[in-house]
């Protein structure tokens, strides 16, 4: 089977500073990694191919940088990995952006199943997944901590729900995106690092896609930002120091009556 | 270059680096002393504009014409609430959107309507008019008893092709993220995920949708101007429950869908309930923590006593998670969940920006931890600084005494 793992790269969050200051988000020298939900994505690819066989491709929507996230990708074990940039995408929501890496996907043709992580964090929407899915008119199964079983034709996998989990059967091809619950990522190997460091890496414009202009960056998409501002830092509070038989009564007094309106 | 959505202008630009220290996205780099906006990261906010004090960035103007764009945006008309049931009880998203939609609607002059999918559950949408809903659009089958992506999405699509809601909100839990995702690309409609905040703008009308970016370190205020409907996600228990009147009136539209349009690919096999769940922490209005200052799986059970005598769901740091002490169902923050209940406490948690980016919007946070300089205490609301077995069990007491259980 071919299996195709969408990943995006971000900007590493244990990096992320607040200015003091001036209460804005510090962004020089934060360094990027795979999105963490797609390292899941990527292990599960590879182990599906492991028993499957066939192979992985992994296919990123970024700045030529993203490069990096493919080659980390290969070094994993995926075979290949196809970049897709062009600054007609620009200002891409999750419309334009599901449109765009669906179109790629077509232009893949052979794909079986595709591996999404459920959300990037740095727009938390896990609107991608699903929207790819769309566009391609595929079934999908959205928050999969397992895989049960897999052939050529068919997946079921269990679907972590708020209060418990589904187990669903989907037809082949089709789109999943994973929760963290589903595996461990593997590092990568020696071979593997050099694997990625020859691999020649597939470069996609908006050309080579067959998609429509004006679905594609800023026009194709619906949703514009219009306001991005910093909130209110959350100042420490009260601190309770002293004998436990002291403080805790302390903290029951100032937590009681919210306690109680949250109750009703 | 002159098609590009945005444009630093090479003759005015001094290589004054404020409007890279402006962009939330890291999207602007310095080429030979000037400014240089890599056009594959930037996301078009338009924050570094205002910034630069000569003017040098220029954005195209956001009235270009559009694909997809409609024409005539006043026949999108009411605003729409999914509203979300499971094993035939509406769920309590449903009464906050049902609060939230109520007042759009009133400012728009529009009708508020609630969308409900199942299967035997007409006399369920008396509750939904007495929370607020003028209309209800009941589309009854037995393919629609619990939630299936693909028919649920088709209905929905055909529902607003035929009705042309001017705002579909929906919860973002896991079901609504799945469902409208599909929606919004078979409609072109905008969606925005996971908003904290909805407003009518006085002047366009547009619904302006706010939302946590980065793990909250930042917001974003996202419209969609041309399309329609406006979609949004809309995050659990920031919105108010909209109150039960019994008095108020509403009507009900029972809807015929053709047989094609509740067909699935995908087929539930078997639903298995989560045997550890006293209650789902993205619903709880209180929630009780662990990590790994609890050091023992056994000793969770003095933040489940604690949980228990407060009514609260029990959540954890992804550390106690990946010891194996709880399932991952309960893990808070980045890989986890995103909660935001009135009170959440903390007991033997660091504070890790992964586990903030889950919880940090919650009203009161108390955090139980002995090392006085742990992270957590920066943002709690209150900090008892100490042993977490000795506190937490004496809480754990106090609270029985004080709320008389
Ligand atoms: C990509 C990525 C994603 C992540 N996602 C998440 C996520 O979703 N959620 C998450 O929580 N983490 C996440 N993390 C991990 C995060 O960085 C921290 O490692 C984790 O939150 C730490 O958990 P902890 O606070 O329980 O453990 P620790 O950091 O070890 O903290 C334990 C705390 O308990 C205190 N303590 C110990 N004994 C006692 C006692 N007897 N009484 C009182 N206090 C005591 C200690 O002082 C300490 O502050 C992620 C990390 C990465 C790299
Ligand atoms: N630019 C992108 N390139 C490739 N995959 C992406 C991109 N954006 C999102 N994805 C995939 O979609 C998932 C959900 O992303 P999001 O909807 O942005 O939260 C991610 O975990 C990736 O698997």
């Amino acid at each position: 089977m071919h299996i195709v793992v969408c990943i995006k790269q971000v900007p590493d969050t244990a990096d992320v500073k607040i200015d003091p200051k001036t209460n804005t988000l510090i962004r020089e020298g934060v360094v990027s990694i795979i999105n963490p939900f797609d390292m899941y994505a990527i292990e599960e690819s590879i182990r599906l191919k492991e028993k499957l066989g066939g192979k992985v491709t992994a296919i990123t929507m970024g700045p030529p940088q993203a490069e990096n996230a493919l080659r980390e990708a290969i070094s994993m074990g995926v075979d290949a990995g196809i970049l897709v940039s062009d600054r007609a995408f620009a200002g891409s929501d999750t419309w334009a952006t599901s449109y765009t890496l669906a179109m790629a996907l077509k232009k893949i043709g052979d794909y079986g199943v595709i591996m999404c992580g459920k959300q990037a964090s740095d727009g938390d929407t896990a609107q991608v997944g699903p929207g790819i899915a769309a566009h391609l008119d595929l079934p999908q199964i959205t928050y999969v901590r397992k895989i049960e079983e897999i052939s050529a034709d068919h997946v079921v996998g269990e679907r972590l729900l708020e209060e418990g989990t589904e187990v669903i059967r989907a037809p082949v091809p089709c789109v999943l995106t994973v929760v963290k619950e589903i595996n461990e990522p593997r590092l990568p190997s020696l071979k593997g690092k050099l694997a990625a460091k020859k691999a020649q890496i597939t470069h996609w414009k908006a050309d080579d896609l067959k998609a429509e202009k004006g679905n594609l960056g800023l026009d194709g998409s619906p949703t514009k930002v219009v306001k991005i501002f910093t909130p209110p830092a959350r100042q420490g509070g009260q601190i309770f120091k002293g004998e436990p038989e002291e403080i805790v009564p302390q903290l029951v007094e100032k937590l009681k009556d919210a306690v109680i309106a949250a109750a009703s | 270059m002159e098609n590009d959505p945005i444009v630093v202008m090479k003759d005015k630009c001094v290589g004054c680096r404020l409007c890279i220290k402006s962009c939330p996205f890291g999207a602007i780099a310095m080429q030979e002393k000037l400014a240089v906006i890599e056009l594959t990261r930037c996301t078009l906010c338009g924050a570094c504009v205002p910034v630069c004090k000569f003017k040098a960035i220029e954005m195209r103007k956001k009235d270009a014409p559009v694909a997809g764009a409609v024409a005539d945006l006043s026949a999108y008309r009411d605003v729409w609430i999914f509203a979300e049931q499971k094993d035939g009880r509406i769920q309590s998203i449903t009464y906050e959107l049902l609060g939230e939609g109520r007042k759009l609607a009133d400012q728009l002059g529009m009708s508020l309507c609630a969308v409900l999918l199942g299967s035997g559950m007409s006399d369920k949408t008396a509750e939904l008019v007495q929370r607020g809903a003028d209309r209800v659009y009941v589309v009854d089958a037995p393919e629609l008893a619990y939630f299936q992506d693909e028919p649920y999405a088709a209905v929905l699509i055909d529902l607003i092709r035929r009705h042309k809601p001017a705002i579909m909100l929906c919860g973002a839990t896991t079901i609504g993220r799945s469902l409208v995702s599909r929606v919004a690309v078979n409609v072109r409609a905008g969606l925005t995920a996971d908003c904290t905040g909805l407003a009518i703008d006085p002047e366009t009308k547009n619904l302006m949708q706010t939302r946590p970016a980065f793990g909250g370190n930042i917001m974003a205020t996202i419209i969609t101007p041309k399309h329609r409907p406006q979609m949004a996600t809309v995050r659990h228990k920031v919105m108010k429950e909209a109150l039960v009147d019994a008095s108020r009136k509403g009507e009900t539209l029972i809807e015929k869908v053709a047989a094609e349009v509740l067909k699935s690919r995908a087929q539930r096999v078997k639903f298995v309930p989560e045997a550890e769940t006293t209650m789902n922490i993205a619903e709880a209005n209180i929630i009780v923590s662990g990590g790994r200052g609890l050091q023992a799986p056994e000793n969770f059970s003095i933040v489940r006593e604690l949980a228990e005598v407060l009514g609260a769901g029990v959540g954890s740091s992804r550390a106690a998670v990946d010891a194996g002490w709880i399932p991952y169902s309960h893990q808070v923050g980045q890989t986890g969940k995103t909660v935001c209940p009135k009170i959440y406490i903390a007991c033997g948690i660091s504070g890790q920006i992964q586990h903030l980016a889950g919880m940090s919007s919650s009203d009161i946070i108390v955090a139980i931890n002995k090392d006085p300089d742990a992270p957590i205490f920066r943002v709690a609301t209150y900090g008892l600084i100490g042993d977490l077995f000795k506190l937490v069990p004496l809480l754990t007491r106090e609270f029985k005494k004080a709320l008389k259980k």
